[in-house]
């Protein structure tokens, strides 16, 4: 009895491995099918959108074609892990996708993305493009690979009421770092129980770390991470020490959020969601798709934003010049190097940013527009009280060195602030820990002292 | 010992007919299937993994295109790396603390106590902790998250007390990781140790008490003796589980803060598919399976020498 009961288990074991198997296989596609690939969560469904407008436009242009959208539910970080999961293999390798336009050249290098140097020169409307956003799909050959759906910069963002109950005369333009210090202890005196200025530190916010914080400082001091003219990646410098000792500041005075809170990957969410809307933050670092969040259909709706919030240009160390800092990002699309057809690719990717969809895209995720067209929109233009006031930080602004090594360097910044606002490091020996880090990564060769 | 089984089989087997031998070749056939699975979906990754470390392939990069053969160099790495030391230790203490301290320990109590109570009690204790166990992974770390969590079960039962809690995750990360694996795992080590109780001879346990040896005396002498084989097997088990511990502590500390529970599976995963380094993020990998293989090798002794 016991011998036919085993064996018959061992079947229904391997009967069911193969049936698990057999089901991962890919289904038979019928016809031409054009995969997809992008990002999608709760509060990001702008790009899906435009992606669901575009495929009925697209298939109803060109009949037996299926466009097969896959979003990918995730934070930006496991975003682009996925992605390039996905692309190691042309089974699984998308045919169009969202790209961080940081990524660009080190997914050019990995041979993920297809050169689209002969189909742009065909297409009427790459001429509409402004020269600057076409950078941001330029590889180190100077061709270009991917196409910019938007660009953003970052400000920062403040409770009109916080700062009025604290006396601070608006509209507010700290000038200097100590400015913004004097201002939050203003703040924390008026009311205890307010988070006065808060900036992310740590490894949990991931990029938001250093795009909507530390870089703000770093690039303020007249510092910087990476020397573009040497290509070498700068250690040592007293601006770094100074960034993160104004971070320990901001932390140890508990002008900023705890932190505990700031290591938690969706403090974001609380930021947009609860404590600046409830007025419960002065002020923050944040970019300038702020109000795709609160605007209608946006994940924290709040009528009352383009009232009570104000933006401010982010200081340098000592108002030196230019007198203000920002950092631009922006996302991609970009076809698939082993993509079966780049044609029809690329004419998906076209619809997908033509003026109707990337107009629409813009306005939903307060993008800053890349299209000439759509920038002298009126219906961009009164997107929202604040369209303006972004798009000018353009001229203050920087990029990441969007090297193939720049993600493990960040993550090495991210780790320097975590140290430093748990006090488990000074600000000194977090950043000798940065510079002994960044000389093992990179090697010594590629840093520099500056 | 005794006349080995195999030789009185044997003598046996040789007065088999050659349709005997068939038969118990073809009683093999159900399992190569499996197999041969196991050769595709687990050997074949090791396999790769294990290649893997000795390159540099990444998730982006011109390493992604064409990796370079390093040698040992990630190994090396490993060496000069701040985090990989701190990353070994709290492996250690993690699987010391909440497997073989904690889930060995407590299954044993538990499994013990059980043995003494009445059918309801233990039925019901039995219950509670096996239904921790029962829960999928991510399920039972997203439960151990809001316990000990700011806005926790645990703070808001202290808040009755009138105790104000900390934020036990940023504060304890350590603790907290390994309350949360004894939680969840000492069902399996209790069930073990259960079965492995109803197995001593009543008789020996009566003899030991006739000759006046107390409580203490008895499970010390008598009945740990007895289950040693069991101990050896639960211990093996739930080490090799708790090395391999990734979902419970990705969910609730991610390693954090500052890599104060960043044990080796977090830290490959991060090296991996955080930074993208697949190649130093499979040789933390294969030093894992390095240091799962010497628990193994350990624990086979053990059983071996309980047996004999």
């Amino acid at each position: 009895m016991r011998r036919p009961v085993r064996i018959g288990a061992a079947l229904l074991v391997a009967a069911g491995l193969l049936a698990s198997a057999a089901c991962s296989a890919q289904p038979q596609a019928i016809g031409k099918t054009v995969k997809i690939v992008y990002q999608k969560t709760d509060s990001f469904t702008a790009l899906d959108k435009v992606f669901q407008d575009a495929k009925q436009e697209f298939e109803a242009a060109n009949a037996g074609v299926t466009v097969d959208l896959e979003p990918i539910q995730a934070s930006d970080d496991d975003y682009g892990t996925k992605l390039a999961l996905a692309q190691r293999s042309p089974d699984t390798a998308p045919d169009v996708f969202y790209e961080d336009t940081f990524k660009v050249r080190s997914d050019v290098d990995a041979g993920y993305l297809l050169k689209l140097d002969s189909q742009l020169a065909a297409w009427d409307e790459w001429s509409k493009f402004n020269e600057s956003a076409k950078a941001a799909g330029r590889s180190d050959d100077g061709s270009i690979y991917a196409v910019p759906l938007g660009t953003d910069t970052r400000a920062i963002w403040y409770n009109k009421k916080v700062l009025q109950k604290a006396g601070i005369p608006l509209p507010w333009q700290p000038k200097t770092w100590d400015d913004i210090l004097a201002a939050a202890r203003k703040m924390k005196a008026a009311d205890p129980s307010v988070i006065p200025f808060s900036m992310y530190a740590g490894t949990g916010t991931g990029e938001g770390t250093v795009m909507q914080s530390f870089y703000e400082l770093l690039y303020g001091t007249g510092s910087s991470l990476y020397s573009e003219s040497d290509k070498k990646w700068v250690v040592g410098s007293k601006g770094f020490t100074d960034s993160l000792q104004f971070l320990k500041t901001l932390y140890d005075e508990k002008l900023s959020v705890t932190p505990a809170d700031a290591l938690d990957s969706n403090v974001w969410k609380k930021v947009f969601g609860q404590w600046l809307p409830q007025g419960k933050m002065g002020a923050t670092v944040e970019g300038s798709y702020a109000p795709s969040f609160w605007q209608k259909g946006g994940s924290y709706e709040w009528a009352g934003y383009a009232q009570d919030m104000g933006v401010a240009k982010f200081p340098t160390q000592f108002g030196q010049d230019p007198g203000g800092v920002s950092m631009s990002g922006g996302w991609t699309l970009a076809v698939g190097a082993k993509t079966k057809s780049p044609d029809l690719a690329f004419k998906f990717l076209t619809t997908a940013v033509n003026k109707k969809n990337a107009l629409a895209f813009d306005i939903n995720n307060s993008q800053i527009a890349v299209r000439t067209d759509v920038a002298s929109d009126p219906g961009y233009l009164g997107a929202n009280p604040f369209v303006k006031d972004v798009s000018d930080l353009v001229a203050v602004t920087h990029y990441r060195p969007a090297t193939a090594d720049y993600p493990k360097i960040s993550l090495a910044v991210q780790q320097a602030t975590e140290a430093v606002i748990t006090g488990k490091q000074s600000p000194a020996e977090a950043a000798a820990e940065y510079d002994a880090s960044v000389k093992n990564l990179v090697g010594d060769a590629k840093t520099m002292q500056k | 010992m005794a006349v080995p089984d195999s030789l009185s089989h044997g003598s046996i087997r040789r007065r088999s007919t050659i349709q005997g031998a068939l038969r118990r070749r073809l009683r093999l056939l159900p399992v190569v299937p499996s197999i041969l699975l196991l050769g595709v979906f687990m050997l074949a990754p090791v396999a790769w993994s294990f290649y893997s470390s000795f390159t540099n392939v990444a998730l982006s990069g011109k390493a992604a295109l064409n990796p370079q053969w390093l040698g040992f160099d990630n190994y090396a790495r490993m060496l000069t790396d701040s985090v990989f030391p701190l990353s070994v230790w709290l492996t250690v203490v993690f699987v010391a603390v909440s497997a073989i301290l904690g889930q060995n320990a407590l299954g044993l109590a538990i499994a013990l106590l059980m043995t003494r109570s009445g059918g309801a009690t233990a039925s019901l204790v039995g219950t509670v902790v096996v239904a921790s166990w029962i829960l999928p992974e991510i399920v039972a770390a997203f439960a151990a998250y809001a316990y000990f969590s700011q806005d926790g079960t645990l703070n808001q039962l202290l808040g009755m007390f009138g105790v104000q809690g900390t934020n036990w995750l940023y504060a304890f990360p350590m603790a907290t990781i390994v309350l949360a694996n004894v939680w969840r795992g000492t069902a399996f080590s209790m069930l073990v140790y259960r079965a492995a109780l109803s197995q001593v001879p009543r008789d020996v346990s009566e003899a030991a008490l006739m000759d006046g040896a107390r409580g203490w005396q008895r499970l010390a002498f008598i009945t740990l003796p007895i289950i040693r084989g069991s101990i050896a097997t639960n211990l093996m088990l739930i080490t090799l589980q708790t090395l391999a511990v990734f979902t419970l502590i990705w969910v609730m500390t991610a390693g954090g803060p500052a890599n104060a529970s960043t044990t080796l599976p977090v830290l490959a995963y991060q090296e991996a598919f955080k930074l993208g380094d697949i190649g130093y993020g499979t040789a933390i990998a294969s030093i894992l399976i390095l240091i799962g293989m010497v628990f193994g090798a350990v624990y086979v002794r053990l059983v071996r020498g309980a047996k004999s």
